[in-house]
């Protein structure tokens, strides 16, 4: 990689004007953002096959079968038809913001897989506060969706901004006091401090190491899957009441962003559950026989895998039940988790 | 403590379903993949309608009761020196008095009743079991079936003895 | 549509949404004009029409017995129900008696199609509130009784079956023994659907103590059917009026009684649907037993054509829905004068504001879900 940067550096007056070490790390972040940028849509295309797959099987059918072996291709054919469809924007639409919602929501998603730890060598940046550089970036995606519903000129859409904003803000709280319960653990808001606090078993895994912290962690399930937007909380883009929400007057790529965006935050959800509270990249014993990574994924995807089981057993709930579930029942409990978590440490 | 026995019937009601949902992924389907695999359609099934008109004897009693008017036929009689025709052997070798001359059916119209088979007395129309017959333009979709043309002369001499043809509006 | 004698301009923050004829979950092509205060809906009114199609004309134009798939097509999902009434009312107007076994066959039509059509109400209402596994394991288990249709009728939704004076065709054979299995693998699904939802928390608080219906105010507009008994009110024209030999089977009539919430809410009115399936599986029990095994059934059925005696006649039945009722005027022509049908989804969207002022929009789904309305019988 060092020999194709110098040999590019040699070849190209312009780039040799710049300071070398600037060159490197324009190389290093557009490669980054590519890897990244492929592993996100894969993870993406992949979880809408896995959701539609599980939906299938759970109702006694059998999912997309015709596009490729057992319609592994299905996502490829569904990216390929949103890229090929006509470009919409509402005659009364306000352009500028039609256009940037979508971007910044799939920008906020995005940019929360640099601080994740597929393995003990594998992560983007350990920053030294990356919990809270997570939690800060899934704000911004707020913004997106209230642009984007503002921005179609459309009641319906209206109505489902304003919910899916005070949904996500409502329930980043209890996600919020879940984490610190963890932190009075660590002492360090770095990831890879976080997984390897959780090193040597099963039993060092956060999730087992008090009952309020096995409490905790289906507190912060659940206010995960209200911050994605997911089935009982997933009013905002619910079908047979808001046709769909602020996504209703987005069609094509742009429809495509939004959706990537909220699998990739579902994925991002599970990633942090595991870091957080399943022990990361450790294995259940003491010596992990298989790589970092095969744990990590195996227990991101199995919290996903419950996410959409949930998704096809569960009704929704209304928007005033969400914030009462939010604000009088995640919440005390969350309070309850750090007391006893902080009283457990003590004695 | 109403508020914790809540807590708990949710989640205890949450799992129940959970776990029904789970003991349906392995279930096998009960779905069809249906363009490779096709149902057998049962006997009396009502699908398209069709019309072997060697049989038809002209009697137009499917169009006078077809309760939308879809079907239009127009018969008339055959001249006295013609050699008389008959229909199959199946059907009881009737004689074919009248000659079929139009014999439309507008599938878009048809309400797929099955009433005109019923009163078909030599079951000439039948519904076959025939679903995949959608077209691009809607005319593609009446079937003619007439095959015998009315002679020009035999026609004129008979409107001006007994008046028009018999037929129906469609 | 006017709004302006509501004095709309003096309230500067009521936004008016129209829940248009293309909505996923208006069951059908119905338009509603919400006015509403932030979510709280404050008024609600019903634009039907959409819909519309002409039927009851058309019946002018066609013979009684030929206008039995017109009056398929009104409620199209109990199909066997409809062509009960209509054949129920011209046998009591032209004096046909039909004989026992066709009497049986129709209980057995008209109680399967029961079953299909409260599976559709009970289906699609959790697919409003996004459950949607269980409007699948509904579809699945209507699929088998669709399957007992097309094997006697010869369609899946229409069936044109049940002619004034009998029936179509007889059974096929092997029929009863296919009936018989579909009630051996129906029951444990009932067990499965309330597993699954009628007990789910979630649902009891979306459904519970929502849009309720109280009985005074149902019976004022004429609610029928499971809407009405939800509400408390035991009212089922199947006990009270039998026809075509109901009063033989031993069945109870379920009302709502309050159980999650207050009586006449939505859960109550839902669970009324889901109780009625047991019961029709009793009947379906009791009436493939009393069945007789011999018998013509188009002994009765007119040969020349039908001219029943002038004058005028109303009858109905109990519909999945509620109570059809048809008024027939004959002035002894083949065909009729006058065919009228009281629907009984037509009173159920009139009384939607009753029940939905006040509540927020999501409430308004979950209210339309549960009266259960098809808009093929509200517009005709």
């Amino acid at each position: 990689m060092k020999e194709f940067i110098d040999g590019l550096i040699a070849s190209n007056a312009f780039l040799q004007s710049v300071p070398v070490d600037l060159v490197y790390l324009a190389a290093m972040v557009t490669a980054t953002v590519a890897v990244l940028l492929v592993v996100l849509t894969l993870f993406s295309g992949l979880g809408t096959y896995a959701e539609r797959k599980v939906a299938g099987h759970m109702q006694d059918r059998l999912g997309p079968m015709r596009v490729g072996p057992h319609g592994i291709l299905q996502f490829l054919a569904d990216g390929i038809k949103l890229f090929l469809k006509e470009d919409i924007i509402p005659a009364l639409a306000d352009r500028k913001l039609f256009i940037i919602a979508p971007v910044v929501v799939f920008s906020a998603s995005f940019a929360s897989y640099v601080v994740v730890p597929w393995s003990d060598t594998l992560i983007v940046s350990d920053l030294n506060i990356g919990i809270l550089y997570i939690l800060s970036i899934s704000s911004v995606a707020v913004i997106g969706i209230i642009m984007g519903g503002w921005a179609s000129n459309n009641k319906w859409s209206l109505y489902g901004a304003m919910r899916a904003a005070a949904q996500i803000v409502s329930y980043e709280v209890p996600i919020a006091l879940s984490i610190i319960a963890v932190i009075l653990y660590t002492g360090s808001l770095s990831m890879q401090d976080i997984v390897e606090a959780q090193a040597g078993g099963l039993h060092k895994w956060f999730i087992f190491r008090n009952p309020f912290l096995f409490l905790g962690f289906f507190l912060y399930f659940i206010a995960g899957l209200a911050e994605v937007n997911r089935v009982p909380f997933d009013l905002p883009e619910a079908e047979s009441e808001l046709v769909s929400g602020y996504n209703t007057e987005y069609s094509g790529m742009r429809f495509a962003f939004f959706f990537m965006a909220e699998y990739a935050n579902m994925f991002i959800v599970c990633a942090i559950g595991t870091t957080l509270f399943l022990g990361g990249w450790n294995g259940i014993l003491p010596d992990p026989i298989l790589p970092g990574v095969v744990w990590f994924m195996g227990k991101g995807l199995f919290l996903m895998f419950i996410m959409i089981w949930l998704r096809w057993t569960l009704p929704r709930l209304r928007v005033d039940q969400l914030m009462y579930v939010s604000w009088k029942v995640l919440l005390p409990l969350s309070f309850l988790v750090i007391f006893g978590s902080a009283l457990w440490i003590l004695l | 403590m109403n508020y914790l026995r809540e807590i708990g019937q949710a989640v205890w009601t949450v799992l129940v379903g959970m776990k029904v949902t789970i003991g349906h992924l392995f279930v096998p389907a009960v779905t069809l993949q249906y363009p490779d695999v096709k149902w057998t359609t049962p006997e009396r099934w009502r699908g398209r309608l069709h019309n072997n008109i060697d049989d038809c004897i002209g009697c137009q009693a499917c169009s006078r009761i077809c309760p939308v008017s879809c079907i239009t036929i127009k018969a008339e009689k055959r001249g006295k020196d013609e050699e008389p025709v008959f229909t199959s052997e199946e059907s009881g070798k009737k004689p074919r008095k009248l000659r079929v001359t139009q014999y439309d059916i507008d599938l878009s119209l048809c309400c797929f009743c099955g009433f005109c088979t019923e009163q078909c007395p030599t079951e000439c129309l039948r519904m076959i079991p025939d679903y995949e017959f959608s077209v691009y333009d809607k005319k593609e979709l009446v079937c003619s079936y007439a095959v015998e043309k009315s002679p020009e002369k035999i026609s004129e001499k008979i409107s001006e003895k007994e008046g028009e043809p018999e037929g129906s509006s469609g | 549509m006017k709004l302006q004698d509501d004095n709309i301009d003096l309230k500067s923050d009521e936004m008016i949404l129209n829940m248009g004829p293309q909505h996923p979950s208006t069951h059908g092509v119905l338009r509603l004009i919400l006015r509403t205060d932030g979510e709280v809906v404050n008024d609600v009114r019903p634009v039907i029409g959409y819909l519309h199609r002409c039927m009851e004309k058309h019946c002018e134009n066609v013979t009684y017995i030929t206008a039995v798939p017109y009056v398929d097509r009104l409620d199209y999902i109990a199909g066997m129900n409809n062509e009960l009434g209509y054949a129920l009312t011209v046998e009591k107007l032209a004096g046909i008696e039909v004989p026992e076994r066709v009497q049986y066959i129709r209980v057995i039509m008209a109680e399967l199609n029961r079953i299909a059509s409260h599976l559709i109400a009970i289906g699609t209402y959790a697919l409003d509130l996004g459950a949607v596994t269980l409007f699948l394991y509904t579809m699945r288990d209507r699929e088998r009784i669709i399957d007992l249709f097309e094997e006697v009728a010869g369609g899946r939704l229409l069936f044109n079956y049940i002619r004034v004076g009998g029936l179509a065709h007889d059974l096929t054979p092997g029929w009863v023994d296919k009936a018989n299995d579909f009630l051996e693998y129906f029951p444990p699904k009932i067990t499965e659907y309330n597993d699954l939802f009628t007990y789910q928390k979630i649902f009891i608080e979306r459904a519970a103590n929502v849009g309720v219906l109280h009985p005074d105010v149902a019976v004022s507009y004429g609610v029928t059917g499971p809407n009405l008994r939800g509400s408390g009110v035991a009212w089922d024209i199947r006990k009270d009026e039998p026809y075509s030999g109901y009063e033989k089977f031993d069945f109870e009539v379920p009302i709502g009684r309050g159980e999650m919430g207050t009586v006449g809410d939505c859960w109550d009115r839902y669970y009324v649907r889901l109780r009625e399936l047991e019961e029709s599986v009793k009947i379906l029990r009791q009436a493939i037993d009393q069945l007789p095994r011999e018998g013509d059934v188009q002994s009765a059925m007119p040969t020349k054509t039908l001219k029943p005696p002038k004058g005028d006649i109303y009858y109905r039945v109990e519909n999945p829905r509620g109570d059809l009722g048809f008024y027939i005027v004959s002035d002894g022509t083949p065909k009729p004068y006058r065919l009228k049908v009281r629907s009984p989804c037509f009173t159920a969207v009139s009384a939607i504001r009753e029940m939905a002022v006040g509540w927020m929009i999501a409430d308004l789904v979950a209210i339309l879900g549960s009266l259960d309305i098809v808009l093929g019988e509200v517009d005709r």
